[in-house]
């Protein structure tokens, strides 16, 4: 027997994310959704941007990793709220791990969740979180490439952070080629040159972010993409 | 992998209500603007059908290929995701029709 079933396969993902998305907009709390592989410098990003935020919102940061609880209690000497999520072997977080994660945070008490996902430029594309914005972090010395190799993460975040901008006449870096690809892939999102290790150019991606946080709290609309 | 697991547990779930014993086989497309890699899919589709009624299942898949329509000229056309151009008009303003597909079709089962 053969049953029509016509289904989007990430129906569940998608029903959950859309239910963490209304959570969010009650408690006014803006989410961003970090990815990027391993190495590209997310945790020393989130540093970055914590120090530079930290007086202006509440901040609280969701970890997603295989396995270990590293990057967390890093962030947690600096006094930001963290959670760990461990995927137990999944290589991207899901919506219902995001839920789990939630209920351990006071959102009310928060303005700001930056999400770690896990270092993967594939798998992460595909799952809505009920995220704001997903943006991805590309560091100098993976190489100009990149966007040719990993087309989907492009073309899904809302900004590229291009870290480790410090190293870029070591590893020649062909930064014209590399926006070009990307304009093509997203022409709308803009790309942030920046070394989150020295500081250089974390301005430009927290005015960014800043905006994107004051127009969730302040529109009332909530439409997360 | 999530993907996989959607496809399973809606065809277990669609199997089980129907009252089915056996799901024989699992069709789904999938866009070729995902990041879903064929030998990936497949390789967890083996591991987590395991002890599950889609043991014995074959999974099909049906590549869906990215079109879209010309928001300019209303031209529909084929295209790779590097060079979204319309070939009439040369306009890149443009709304995908389909290629991002994930999506459970339908099932066989016993
Ligand atoms: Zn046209």
């Amino acid at each position: 027997m053969r049953i029509d079933i016509a289904k989007d396969v990430l129906a569940r993902n998608d029903a959950l994310a859309d239910e963490n998305r209304r959570r969010f907009a009650d408690a006014g709390v803006f989410v961003v959704d970090l990815m990027a592989s391993p190495g590209a410098g997310k945790t020393t990003t989130i540093l970055a941007t914590i120090a530079a935020l930290r007086d202006r919102y509440r901040i609280a940061v969701i970890e997603g990793d295989i396995a270990s609880r590293v990057d967390a209690e890093k962030i947690s000497e600096h006094g930001i709220p963290a959670v760990q999520i461990n995927t137990g072997g999944a290589c991207h977080l899901e919506s219902a791990m995001i839920r789990r994660a939630i209920d351990q945070l006071d959102l009310d008490a928060l303005d700001l969740i930056i999400v770690e996902n896990v270092g993967n430029l594939v798998c992460p594309t595909e799952f809505d979180l009920g995220e704001h914005a997903k943006v991805m972090i590309l560091s100098v010395p993976e190489g100009h490439d990149k966007p040719y190799k990993y087309p989907g993460i492009f073309e899904i975040s809302e900004a590229v952070i291009l870290n480790k901008y410090d190293t870029r006449s070591v590893f020649d870096f062909d930064e014209d080629e590399f926006r070009s690809v990307v304009g093509r892939l997203n022409p709308r999102a803009p790309i942030f040159p920046m070394s989150a290790k020295t500081g250089e150019g974390v301005e430009a991606w927290v005015a960014w972010l800043s905006e994107r946080i004051e127009s969730a709290q302040g529109g009332g609309s909530h439409d997360a993409r | 992998m999530g993907i996989c697991d959607g496809i399973l547990t809606s065809a277990v779930q669609a199997a089980t209500e129907s009252g089915a014993s056996r799901i024989e086989r699992i069709e789904v497309s999938i866009g070729e603007l995902t990041e879903v890699m064929d030998d990936a899919l497949r390789f967890a589709f083996e591991a987590l059908k395991e002890g599950t009624m889609a043991e014995g299942a074959e999974l099909v898949v049906h590549y869906v290929e990215a079109r879209s329509q010309c928001t300019e000229c209303g031209a529909v056309f084929r295209h790779d995701r590097f060079d979204p151009k319309c070939p009439e008009c040369g306009s890149y303003v443009i709304t995908l029709v389909q290629g991002r597909e994930l999506r459970i079709d339908a099932i066989d089962v016993e």
